[in-house]
């Protein structure tokens, strides 16, 4: 991870507006220099229309978008050292790999020379050395996918833009992919701007992410902050999984907050962002931050609940455990499987009564 | 009625029908029959003809007399009359194209771009032509360019000259390439229709402004339906004798104005100039049209 000072991109206050629909609504993000910055989100929520905007195939309806600190707003894509890797490829069926991957050299007159060996480097980046005559079609889905990589990288560009480049491939090429599009980012140091839907993906491949949801930026930070400080109910739900109980604030501390569900249990969380008596919120509590056990735990456990076990999943390198929290509330649970038996014991069945609990500091109280 | 065993109904067949049902051979050669005795009757034999006719010599009252002769593709190569027409012919064919692809292709490219609803009735106006008869059409170019017809009137209103429009190369110009034009825009639309224009991103990605963008790009991707339609707008073109009649008079003589004569109208017909004329006509459009696929289709290797 080498970022280095000062800012890539910077999108001011954007908004883009098609009719009476705000595909980009008020959107302000900074990315810095030799990230690998993603933005993720559910389709429509205005994540490939920013990319668009920042590559230039789209101009703002208002605000401002500037690459390495100069206002970018009205400039054609063709002036702007950014390149794209487009969902389809896009790769021009008329011309074999090498001249695919020489277009973008060819259009900057760079001389002939310097085209072939520049090439054959972006070729052997990508591992594709010796493809230089296949045409797109003669080529897989991987294949393809790495040759755009090539034609886009060749050029040398600040910012590289990536739409949902893994969409199409199957699930162990993808996640190749994932480590290979890594290790490429850190290797050239360009900042990379990666467009998904996939939570798990961008929590894998990210140095910082930006959650996006009908236009606007929810939260951005590392994919740590994400998954742990999520803001909102909405990232909460969007990354990873989460339990969450409804109710009404009951009591306000200095950090902790109570919360009254309406079958009358009461559950402690931490304060995310200030709350008053009466409001609506969530208790969000993440199934492997829970605690399901035999005994009552001690003293610590502000939040501890009898429960009977509904129903029980073996993934194998956990156990997937389902309560029953309150009247018709089904709470998930997961256990590492840390001990290697086969004793049935050892595992949680059907029927079965305990103790569900989990300290303050895993639950956060979050609105929407 | 009586339900037959198989074999009793194998015993009515005659032996065409036992023929077909054994041999491979007898069944491909009854479907190809019909299409090969088409093409026989309407196409190659007379072709024959007319190669047998083009050497042969005509006689005083437009018969024909069976003796050998080159005379006619003599007088084809150099008599001024026939040479011209050649060359007139070509010119106006090329010219045609030309203007209907520089008319075709922006036209095909604006309907390509516009939403279904737009597309649907734009095409249907692009096809207009072809619901009105041939020669109404060509008439109704004659009222629009004579000297008393629509153009005329409005600029004598105007208080300017007068300006013989009919009986121009111009005018036969303008009637070709208006009866044509569809035939342009049908094969482009369709090549523009299968285009993926996110090519077009890619490219200006990539650092090619729109100019390039095209050149690089569109066009070599729609180079199939520029050659289809090409080829479709000139071979009739030259072949004419219609439109370059009605609207050009005896100014504009073509290729076909001048075989129509020698066949018919002209006091005696002279069969064997005409054939010869007719024969060196199919091979420079065949060398032309080979030559042009060559050199604008992709070679799918």
């Amino acid at each position: 991870m080498t970022v280095k000072d000062g800012y890539a991109v910077e999108m001011r206050d954007v908004v883009k507006r098609f009719g009476d629909i705000y595909a980009v609504d008020h959107v302000t993000i900074d990315i810095r220099d030799g990230e690998f910055f993603s933005m993720l989100g559910p389709s429509g929520c205005g994540k490939t229309t920013s990319l668009r905007l920042i590559a230039g195939f789209e101009y703002p309806t208002g605000g401002e978008i500037y690459l390495n600190g100069t206002p970018i707003g009205g400039t054609p894509p063709f002036q702007r050292n950014v390149n794209t890797v487009f969902q389809s490829y896009a790769l021009f069926p008329h011309m074999n790999v090498t001249e695919n991957v020489a277009f973008g050299l060819e259009m900057k007159k760079v001389l002939k020379v310097e085209i072939g060996t520049r090439v054959d480097q972006a070729l052997e980046m990508v591992r594709l050395s010796g493809y230089g005559e296949r045409r797109p079609r003669q080529l897989s889905g991987g294949q393809q996918q790495r040759v755009a990589l090539a034609r886009a990288l060749v050029n040398r560009p600040d910012v590289l833009l990536l739409d949902e480049p893994l969409g199409a491939l199957d699930l162990k090429l993808r996640k190749e992919m994932q480590i290979e599009l890594k290790r490429l980012q850190e290797r050239v140091g360009i900042t990379f701007i990666f467009v998904t839907h996939d939570q798990e993906e961008a929590l894998t491949m990210s140095d910082r992410i930006a959650v996006m949801s009908e236009g606007k930026v929810l939260q951005v930070g590392t994919p740590t902050e994400i998954y742990e400080r999520p803001n909102c109910r909405f990232v909460a739900d969007f990354i990873g999984e989460s339990n969450f109980i409804r109710g009404r604030v009951s009591a306000v501390g200095a950090n902790d907050v109570a919360i009254t569900t309406s079958d009358g249990l009461t559950l402690h969380g931490q304060l995310v962002q200030p709350l008053r008596v009466g409001d609506e919120a969530y208790v969000s509590v993440r199934p492997e931050k829970a605690r399901l056990s035999v005994q009552p735990p001690g003293a610590g456990a502000a939040n501890m609940f009898p429960v009977a076990v509904d129903r029980v999943a073996y993934i194998g390198s956990d156990t997937r455990i389902m309560v029953q929290l309150g009247q018709d509330r089904l709470f998930n649970v997961w256990e590492q499987n840390a001990r290697s038996t086969v004793d049935r014991d050892a595992y949680w069945q059907r029927g079965e009564q305990g103790y569900l609990w989990w300290p303050i500091e895993n639950a956060l109280v979050l609105t929407e | 009625m009586a339900i037959e065993s198989i074999s009793a109904r194998r015993r009515r067949e005659n032996g065409l029908l036992r023929l077909l049902r054994r041999s491979d051979a007898a069944r491909l050669w009854s479907l190809l029959f019909p299409g090969l005795f088409w093409l026989t009757v309407f196409f190659a034999l007379p072709l024959v003809v007319i190669l047998l006719y083009s050497f042969l010599t005509p006689g005083p009252t437009g018969d024909v007399i069976w003796r050998f002769t080159l005379d006619n593709y003599w007088t084809l190569f150099t008599k001024d009359l026939y040479v011209n027409a050649y060359l007139r012919s070509l010119w106006i064919g090329v010219v045609t194209t030309v203007i209907c692809l520089l008319i075709g292709y922006p036209l095909a490219l604006y309907i390509v771009q516009r939403s279904p609803r737009w597309r649907n009735l734009l095409l249907f106006l692009v096809l207009i032509p072809f619901w009105t008869n041939f020669l109404v059409r060509t008439y109704a170019w004659m009222i629009i360019l004579s000297n008393t017809g629509v153009i005329n009137s409005v600029l004598q209103a105007l208080g300017l000259a007068r300006q013989t429009l009919l009986n121009t190369t111009g005018a036969v110009l303008a009637g070709l390439i208006y009866g044509e034009l569809p035939f342009m825009v049908l094969p482009i639309y369709a090549s523009l229709d299968r285009f993926d224009f996110t090519l077009l991103e890619a490219a200006s990605d990539l650092g090619a402004d729109r100019a390039r963008a095209f050149l690089r790009v569109m066009l070599p991707l729609t180079m199939p339906g520029v050659a289809a339609g090409s080829v479709l707008v000139f071979i009739p073109t030259v072949g004419q004798f219609v439109v370059s009649d009605l609207l050009g008079g005896a100014k504009v003589d073509m290729l076909g104005n001048l075989l129509q004569r020698l066949f018919t109208r002209s006091n005696p017909p002279n069969w064997p100039l005409g054939s010869a004329m007719a024969l060196i006509f199919m091979l420079v459009l065949t060398v032309a049209v080979l030559f042009y696929f060559r050199v604008t289709t992709e070679e799918d290797r």
